[in-house]
Formats: structure tokens, C-alpha cells, sequence
């Protein structure tokens, strides 16, 4: 009988699965068979044994339980046939892994057949012990295996060898044994047995520091003469693939070669030689050819330094990159990628055809080759690379402007030059591609905006422009409008046109339009709705012709079925027809957005703090307006329009205060000015609350918007720190208290006789500035220190405006009194005194520790310095 | 190392399956599922590696070749040279051409012990065992003789 032309039942079985039309018709004609074979193996049938167990392993292939044959392998095994053992060994291997514990039921027939007298007996069982043995096979089998490895036959030794690899792998402590013997089969001729030997010695070096060394002093002459035999033999044997001599042996030995010269001068440099022959030697036209050059690229790249060759295997690398097949780019890539850590310059070279790769048609390639290009770009041929990414990014794959949109984004922001740089790719890539732009790009780019004053007029144009040619693309339109919004009179009236640009006359009809329409889109989502409706709100007030029609358009959204719009339409109409008197100062522009408080956070806690602003928008879309504006507005009906002091005033007062605006934040709304509003928020917010507050009117109008947690905040601190002795009831007294600031401080109880002293200390200078802390205690109160600090001006310009504000960790709580004078005089005549009070409630354990922020004008230009004061004296 | 070996079918079903690494059978079943999916949706003139570090953990790879109505996979990790795991893929073919003089489809599901017989004596526990396909001919012509 001929197992393999398979009994014809088996042959049945096939046809008859093959003939199924559906899954069901299948599962039936697998049970019916499993069924006969479970019967057969319960009436220990002998005849049909192996054939049954040879369907249980198609059965099993097509995903079929099968477990109930496992142990028809073992009595297979156990029997004395050839034909029953061939099938029993390859059920063992398919149908059964090592944690069985009925594979140790087999270890003893294994052992038999290891020493049988058939050597064809003896492959099978290796074989299946090279697939399964488990450690305690090993163990029990090693010896036998070690013997065989210099069995008279090659294939049974070849065997051998790779059974020893498993065997080691599951028992390393056994690698000792094999030393010897592996060693010997280097010194091998059958091709077979030699790779085989490569192979074991290899993961040998792996497991066992012994054998490396041992390897490393005996064998390494030895193996460069192999590969330099092999290398030079002109002889096309039965191993030659396409032309080549045998590959597989070229590439086992350049292996073993890398494992061996690694960290080992010594080691590299006696195989130098052969490793520039067979890169500059071997063909590279065949697949077989450029298989070998690819390991010895790689054993080039890990063995110790010689830059003449690696330069010439990153040149081969450079060379697989133009070739036309698309197995070779690909592998050349990833090995690029590595070679990029070892010399950067030799990839750079390669530049070129790398960049070539990121337009390839295999998605795969391109990608890889974008990652690297990534990797490659510096300062110097940024804006070259820059500009063909970009270019690419026109006519790229729908699916990989993704990667790229990001790729070139991060590109951009990493190694920008200049501003009116990163704005002009921004703003490529926008155009471009916006809709792949994510959340924190834009966002990124509406901060560099700010920042770059004289650039406004230019941003505001060019953005103008790009939203003739690509209205679709919502992040584009997302951050046009917003500027829009934020420098509409830029637009019209060309303000700061720079030599660059192209003169473009814009009415302000043209530039509501350009918001109307961007609000009218079917496609924008409730983010750009909520920018358009703000960038409005601050049109009316700065295109007085159009004001009127604003104001239909924010009406029309009063009918809004989205909350969040409806309620802004209703709040900015309230503005625009109420509050004409507040309305300028409430939408001003937005103030500079700070670069680097943004990009802490982002590269921070990026998810936690940024998440309401950034991660929700429909929650609290464009969120300012919400935990910031609402209640500000509320704030300001109670006190109606006329009451809240001239001029700026409301808005400036909390600017002043938290220096950072609230003002245009709260009017304006966009995500970034929510994000630096919060996280000045959250800097107060540590101060805590006095405990005295008093109930008054500002609770109220707060009270019922829970969920404006930071801004009820933000008044309390406002309380707090403005005037915590006045426990005013209403909001205008606050503001009156505090913007005259004439109170006096109820803390005032300076070193009193009872109080320990404590030595004054500078607690932050600067260039311009110092700050002196002088220290008492309140009698009868440990926890509590309080603090005189002083400000000093050193520069020779009066500071106006001048406001310092401190935060500590949670464990303090702070207490800021009102400042002698918000005018600072210049050169340290005279000087601002503030009262601190600082209550440690982990006093003795911990030391105190504070955060400041001061802000002042000072030749009508706003400064903010910050720092952190950790060298109060010990034991406040 | 190499994982594993399949050959199936352009309809995704499976026509010889061996993992050097243990795999209970649903996880094999899902495995093939898998790479059939992903196999399906390669477009024509890439290339044919597929980086399968989802399905198999990190730095593991497949290659894949078309012969007629079958998919050849191999699935292989960092330690093996994916060039020439596409040359092995190669011998294997070149194998079975030699020993069902022109292999299709029904020889492989007829006779798929000796399919797993060929690649045995190509493959031994995850390791290239022997790359000459006159040599695995010999080889398993002596084991058909004995059995």
C-alpha cells in the first residue's frame, strides 16, 4: 500500500469535502468521518490505524477538533512498521504540542527509534524531536542526539544538528555538550551538514558565552577560508540558485561571522577582507546574488568599526533602492533605517533615491521610506526635503496623506527655520490636505501665529487666498476664519504687506462672506461653526459697515438646533445689541498665546489636561465660551452695561489679574486660548480658596452652571486675591476695591516681638527685576509664615500694571494680599511691598515651595517673567 | 527562525499548514484567516513581504508567492534573510515540481502527508535543513520506497 497515493477512503474523504457546496455540508461529512474514525480507534482497529490518523490530520488542517487521535500517534509510533511510523511521527507533530503531557508517553519510543538500526527511522524521529522536544525530552535525549551528530550518514547528522538547536533552546545549560561537536561540523564538505553546523553554531553563541569564545578563538580563520572557498568557486554545484553558489551557505557563514564579530576588534578585522570581497564580487542581478550582498550589509553594519566598509554597504543599500525590484527597495529600507544610527552622513547621501521611494507604488516602500526621510531631514536641507513632500502630497494615494500630512507637520514644526516659513508650509499643507491635519497641528500653528506680530497682516491674506482655492479642507477653514476673526482689519486695509507678497484688495463684505459661507457649509462640523460665530462676534465690532448683517447672521443661529451654537448666537446678539459700550474690550484682539506653556502641555499631559479642549469639542466645543464666557457675560448683565468701570475694564481687570487675557478669551474661544486660559486656571486653582469667603453675589450668578468648576475658580481666586478682607457682596465692589486698591491689608501684623526671626532672602531676580522675602510667624501659629515681599526694579523704565501672582502645591495654601502699588518706580527708587500668608499644613515635613508669575508694562510693552522659588528657609 | 509554512488556496482555504511554533487550532484557524485577509488585499507589483508582528509578535514577517491557484507563505522572524526565505520558498516549489512533475492544486490536497514529507526534509523545527531540491527529491524518493 502507498501512503502516499493514500488509501483510496482517504482519496473518498477529500472528494467528498471538496464536494461540499456549503460549510454545513461540510461540518456534516467531517462528523460522519470522525464518527467511523472514533469508532475504529475504540475497536483498536490495527488495519486502518495509520490511514485513519492521516485523515484526522486533514480533518484537523481544515480546523476541526481532533484531540481523540492523539493517542493512535503514540501506538503508531510504538509499532514496528515504517509506513505506521511515518504517520504516527507526523500526526505527533501536527496534532500535539510539547505541554501535552501525553508527549511524555512518547519520549521512550523516541529513544528507541533514535538508536534504531534503519537510519530512515532514525531521520523521523529526529525530525519530530527538532519540532517538539520539550525541555524534559531534552534532557532525557540529549546524549543520543549528541551521538548522532557524527552519525556516518550526512542526513542524519544535518538532522541532528537542527535538533541540537531545540534542544539547547530548551535547556541551555546543555549548550556545553554541544560545543565540541558543532564545532567539528564547520570543518564539514557536504553543503547540507556545513549549513546545518552554521546554524547550530550560531544559536549556540546565542545561549552560551562558552561557546562564543570558544568559537571566536578557534574557528573564525577557519570560516573566512570556507566563505573565501565558496566565494572564489567558479563551480556551479547542486546548490547554486540562478547562477549563484549556494546562497544559503553564503548567508549562514556571513552570519555566524556577525555573531562572532561583534564588539571583537580582533574578530573583525581578520574577516575585513573576505567581507569587501563578496560586496564588491557578488552579482547583484539575481535575487540569490542580492540576498547574499544584503547579509553581508548586515555584517558589515554590526561588526566592529571600519568606515571604508560600511560606506560601501551603505552604498550597496543605495544601490538596492534604484532597483526595480520591489523586494529589494523594501529590504534595503529597513536596513537603511538601521544603518542611519551608524552613519548618517553615508545615508544622506542616498538622499536623493530615498526620497524617489516615498512615491513609490507599494504602499509598503512608501511608507518605510517616509520614515526615513523623516529620520534624515536637519536643519540644512529641511526646506528642500520639505518642499518635495509637500509637492508629493498634491497627487499622493488618498490613504497616504495621512501619514504624510503628519509626517510633514511634524517635519515642519521640528526644524522651522523661521516663522514666515512654518507658516507658508502650514499653510501648503492645509490647503492641501487639511482634513488628515490633527487636532494639535492646528492648534500649534494658531499659537505661532500669535506670536508672529509682524506676520499677521501676511497670515491673514495669505490664508485669505487659500480659502478662494480650497474651501473643502475643515482644518484650512478652521484656522482662516479664526484669523479672520482675530486680524479682519489686516485683511482689508493691507496692513503690513511684505515685499513677497501679491497685493489683494479685500472689502469687508468680502470678508463676511468668506465666514458666512464657512458657516453655511453642510460639511463643517460644530468646531468650525463655533469659530465662525466668534470670528463674527469680533467682525461686527471691527467692520462697522457689516454690522448690521453680522448680526442677521449670529441671529439666524439663534434658531440653531445645536446647543452650543444656539446659545453662543443668543449670548454674541446679546453683546452686539446690549453691550455696545463692552463690546470692543470684550473682543479685542487675542493676546500672544505662550509658546511654551502650549508645547508643555501638548508634550505633556497632552490627555488629561487638554482633553476637554481638545478631545471633546462637542462637548464643550470652542470650550472657552463655555466655562469662561458664559458666566463672565452673566457677570456682566448683573452688573449692567454702564456700572463695571470705564473703558476696558472688566476684561483688562482679569487680564491683569491672571495674566493671562481673559478677555479675548472669553469672547474668542478657540481651543488654544481655553488651553492657556485653563492652565493658568489650574495654576490658581492650587492656591485654594480662602475658607472665609463670603457668600456673595458672584456665587449666585455662578451657582447654577456647575460645570463652570475653573471659572467659579477663578472668581474665588479673584476674591481671594483681590481684596479678601472686603468680603464684598457685590461684584462692583470687588472691582472698585481692587482696581483702586487703596485697602489696606488686614495682615499687616509685621514681626511681632514673640515672632521668630527668619533671614530675608532674595526669592527671584532677573535682569530687570528682584524680589526680596521677609519672613515672620504668626505668634501661636506654626503652620503659618507669613511673607513681606518686595519688589525691586532694576532696569532704568518704570514698570506700570505691575502684578504678581504666586501658586503653590496643594499642601500650602496661599494668601495674597493687595500690593502697595501697581507702578513699579525705575532703578530701585523705592518699592512695591506685597503680604503674603502662607499656611503649611505639612509643617515640619515638608518645606515651602512656590510658583511665580509677575507681568508689568513697561514702555507700553507687556512682560511676564515666571519662576519657581525653592529656597525659603527651613522650618517655615 | 522560522514560524510557520502555509499553502492555500486563492479562496483562502488551507492546503497544508505547519508551525514550528505550537499553536492550538483555533488560533491556527484564526492565523490563516488573517493572512488570507491580508493576502487578498495586496495589490499586484509590491513587493512580498508583509511585516506580521499583529498576528505573530514583534519583528515577525511573512513572505508570499503566487503559483497558480495557491498562496505560498512563509512566515519567518529577524534572525532569517528575507531575501533568501524567498529563495527557499523557491527550492520548496522547485521540489514539489520535481516530485508531482508540475504540481497543482489537486496534488497538493491529494497528497498532503507527502507535501509535509517534502517540506520536512526542507524545514526542520523552524531551521533550513537542506536547500538543494535533487538532494529533498533523493530524499523523500527513499522514504516513498520504504513505505
Amino acid at each position: 500500500m502507498n501512503p502516499f497515493s493514500s488509501a483510496t477512503r482517504m482519496r473518498d474523504m477529500i472528494r467528498a469535502i471538496r464536494g461540499c457546496k456549503t460549510a454545513a455540508e461540510e461540518r456534516a461529512v467531517v462528523r460522519k468521518e470522525c464518527a467511523s474514525i472514533r469508532a475504529a480507534i475504540s475497536e483498536n482497529d490495527q488495519d486502518y490505524r495509520h490511514r485513519n490518523l492521516a485523515k484526522l490530520m486533514f480533518i484537523h488542517m481544515l480546523g476541526y477538533p481532533t484531540h481523540f487521535g492523539q493517542m493512535e500517534c503514540l501506538k503508531l509510533i510504538a509499532s514496528p512498521g515504517f509506513p505506521e511510523k511515518r504517520i504516527g511521527y507526523l500526526g505527533l507533530m501536527l496534532l500535539l504540542d510539547e505541554r501535552q503531557e501525553v508527549l511524555m508517553l512518547v519520549t521512550n519510543s523516541i529513544k528507541q527509534d533514535l538508536n534504531h538500526t534503519n537510519q530512515y527511522i532514525v531521520g523521523l524521529a529526529l525530525c519530530a524531536l527538532g519540532n517538539i522536544c520539550s525541555a524534559e525530552m531534552a534532557r532525557d535525549l540529549a546524549p543520543e542526539v549528541e551521538r548522532l551528530l557524527q552519525f556516518r550518514d550526512p542526513n542524519i547528522r544535518k538532522k541532528a544538528a537542527l535538533c541540537s538547536i531545540r534542544i539547547i533552546k530548551k535547556v541551555p545549560d546543555l549548550a556545553e555538550n554541544f560545543i565540541n561537536p558543532a564545532a567539528a561540523l564547520l570543518k564539514e564538505k557536504h553543503h547540507g551538514v556545513l549549513l546545518t553546523g552554521l546554524q547550530l553554531c550560531t544559536d549556540m553563541c546565542k545561549v552560551s558565552t562558552e561557546a562564543l569564545e570558544y568559537l571566536k578563538k578557534k574557528c573564525i580563520d577557519g570560516l573566512v577560508k570556507v566563505l573565501k572557498d565558496l566565494a572564489n568557486s567558479p563551480y556551479a554545484s547542486e546548490y547554486d540558485v540562478s547562477g549563484i553558489t549556494d546562497p544559503f551557505l553564503h548567508i549562514r557563514l556571513l552570519k555566524l561571522l556577525r555573531v562572532l564579530g561583534q564588539g571583537d576588534a580582533d574578530a573583525s578585522d581578520a574577516m575585513n577582507d573576505i567581507l569587501a570581497q563578496v560586496a564588491t564580487k557578488t552579482e547583484s542581478n539575481k535575487n540569490a546574488g542580492n540576498a547574499i550582498l544584503y547579509e553581508c550589509v548586515a555584517t558589515i553594519m554590526s561588526i566592529e568599526d571600519n568606515s571604508g566598509l560600511r560606506v560601501l554597504a551603505i552604498n550597496i543599500l543605495g544601490r538596492f533602492l534604484s532597483s526595480c525590484d520591489n523586494n529589494i527597495r523594501y529590504v534595503a529600507l529597513n536596513m537603511l533605517m538601521k544603518a542611519i544610527a551608524l552613519d548618517c552622513q553615508a545615508v544622506q547621501r542616498h538622499r536623493v533615491t530615498i526620497l524617489e521611494c516615498v512615491k513609490d507604488s507599494d504602499a509598503s516602500i512608501r511608507k518605510r521610506a517616509l520614515e526615513l526621510v523623516y529620520l534624515l531631514v536637519n536643519e540644512n536641507n529641511v526646506k528642500s526635503l520639505t518642499k518635495e513632500l509637500i509637492d508629493y502630497l498634491e497627487i499622493s494615494e488618498q490613504e497616504f496623506k495621512e501619514d504624510l500630512t503628519a509626517k510633514i507637520c511634524s517635519i515642519v514644526e521640528k526644524f522651522s527655520p523661521e516663522k514666515i516659513w512654518y507658516i507658508d508650509q502650514m499653510l501648503k499643507v492645509l490647503s492641501e490636505a487639511g482634513n488628515y491635519v490633527k487636532d494639535d497641528v492646528w492648534h500649534a500653528l494658531i499659537v505661532v501665529i500669535t506670536n508672529a506680530s509682524n506676520l499677521h497682516g501676511y497670515t491673514v491674506r495669505s490664508l485669505f487666498k487659500a480659502m478662494q482655492k480650497a474651501d473643502e479642507q475643515e482644518t484650512l477653514v478652521r484656522v482662516a476664519v479664526w484669523c479672520i476673526g482675530e486680524y479682519g482689519d489686516l485683511l482689508v486695509n493691507n496692513a503690513g504687506v511684505l515685499d513677497v507678497e501679491d497685493p489683494i484688495t479685500v472689502t469687508e463684505a468680502d470678508a463676511v462672506n468668506v465666514v458666512e459661507t464657512a458657516i453655511g457649509r453642510h460639511s463643517s462640523d460644530l468646531t468650525t461653526r463655533a469659530i465662525c460665530l466668534i470670528a463674527l462676534l469680533k467682525l461686527s465690532s471691527r467692520f462697522s459697515s457689516c454690522s448690521k448683517r453680522i448680526n442677521d447672521i449670529i441671529l439666524h443661529h439663534k434658531g440653531s438646533f445645536v446647543l452650543e451654537l444656539q446659545q453662543r448666537a443668543i449670548e454674541f446678539n446679546s453683546i452686539i445689541q446690549k453691550h455696545q459700550k463692552i463690546r470692543p474690550a470684550l473682543v479685542e484682539r487675542m493676546p500672544v498665546l505662550d509658546e511654551a506653556t502650549f508645547s508643555g502641555r501638548r508634550a505633556g499631559s497632552v490627555s488629561a489636561a487638554a482633553s476637554t479642549s481638545q478631545g471633546a469639542p462637542p462637548k464643550i466645543p470652542n470650550g472657552v465660551a463655555k466655562p469662561v464666557s458664559p458666566p463672565l457675560v452673566d457677570l456682566l448683565d448683573l452688573s449692567s452695561d454702564d456700572i463695571p468701570a470705564p473703558g476696558s475694564s472688566g476684561g483688562d481687570f482679569l487680564q491683569d489679574l491672571l495674566g493671562v487675557d481673559l478677555s479675548p478669551a472669553s469672547s474668542q474661544g478657540t481651543n488654544q486660548s481655553q488651553k492657556s486660559g485653563t492652565d493658568v486656571l489650574l495654576d490658581l486653582l492650587s492656591i485654594g480658596t480662602p475658607p472665609a469667603q463670603s457668600s456673595s453675589s458672584t456665587f449666585d450668578i455662578l451657582s447654577p452652571s456647575q460645570g463652570n468648576k475653573s471659572s467659579a475658580n477663578v472668581l474665588d481666586t479673584l476674591v481671594a486675591s483681590a481684596s479678601p478682607s472686603v468680603q464684598s457682596s457685590s461684584m462692583m465692589d470687588l472691582l472698585n476695591g481692587f482696581g483702586t486698591s487703596t485697602l489696606v491689608p488686614v495682615a499687616e501684623t509685621d514681626n511681632g516681638p514673640t515672632a521668630l526671626t527668619y533671614p530675608a532672602t532674595v526669592a527671584f531676580e532677573s535682569n530687570s527685576l528682584k524680589v526680596t522675602f521677609n519672613f515672620s510667624k504668626e505668634p501661636g501659629n506654626t503652620q503659618t509664615t507669613l511673607i513681606k515681599a518686595q519688589f525691586m526694579n532694576k532696569s532704568p523704565n518704570i514698570y506700570s500694571n505691575f502684578v504678581f501672582q504666586a501658586a503653590v502645591p496643594k499642601f500650602l495654601q496661599l494668601h495674597l494680599d493687595p500690593a502697595s502699588s501697581n507702578t513699579l518706580p525705575a532703578s530701585g527708587n523705592g518699592s512695591v511691598t506685597q503680604n503674603l500668608r502662607v499656611s503649611n499644613s505639612q509643617h515640619g515635613k515638608k518645606s515651602l515651595v512656590m510658583r511665580v508669575r509677575i507681568s508689568y508694562k513697561v514702555n507700553d510693552k507687556d512682560v511676564l517673567e515666571e519662576g519657581q522659588i525653592n529656597n525659603f528657609p527651613r522650618g517655615l | 527562525m522560522i514560524r510557520g509554512v502555509i499553502i492555500m488556496n486563492d479562496q483562502g482555504k488551507p492546503r497544508l499548514v505547519k508551525f514550528y511554533e505550537f499553536q492550538p487550532m483555533e488560533k491556527q484557524q484564526e492565523l490563516i484567516r488573517s493572512i488570507y485577509r491580508i493576502l487578498c488585499s495586496r495589490a499586484e507589483n509590491v513587493s512580498n513581504f508583509v511585516k506580521v508582528d499583529s498576528l505573530f509578535g514583534p519583528d515577525v514577517r511573512l513572505v508570499y508567492k503566487t503559483y497558480a491557484t495557491l498562496y505560498f507563505v512563509f512566515i519567518f522572524d529577524s534572525s532569517e534573510n528575507e531575501l533568501a526565505m524567498l529563495d527557499l520558498m523557491q527550492v520548496f516549489v522547485e521540489t514539489m515540481d520535481k516530485c508531482f512533475s508540475n504540481v497543482c492544486e489537486l496534488d497538493v490536497v491529494f497528497n498532503f502527508n507527502k507535501v509535509h514529507t517534502i517540506l520536512d526534509e526542507i524545514i526542520l523545527g523552524g531551521q533550513v535543513l537542506e536547500t538543494s531540491s535533487s538532494q529533498v527529491v533523493k530524499a523523500v524518493e527513499e522514504i516513498s520506497r520504504l513505505s
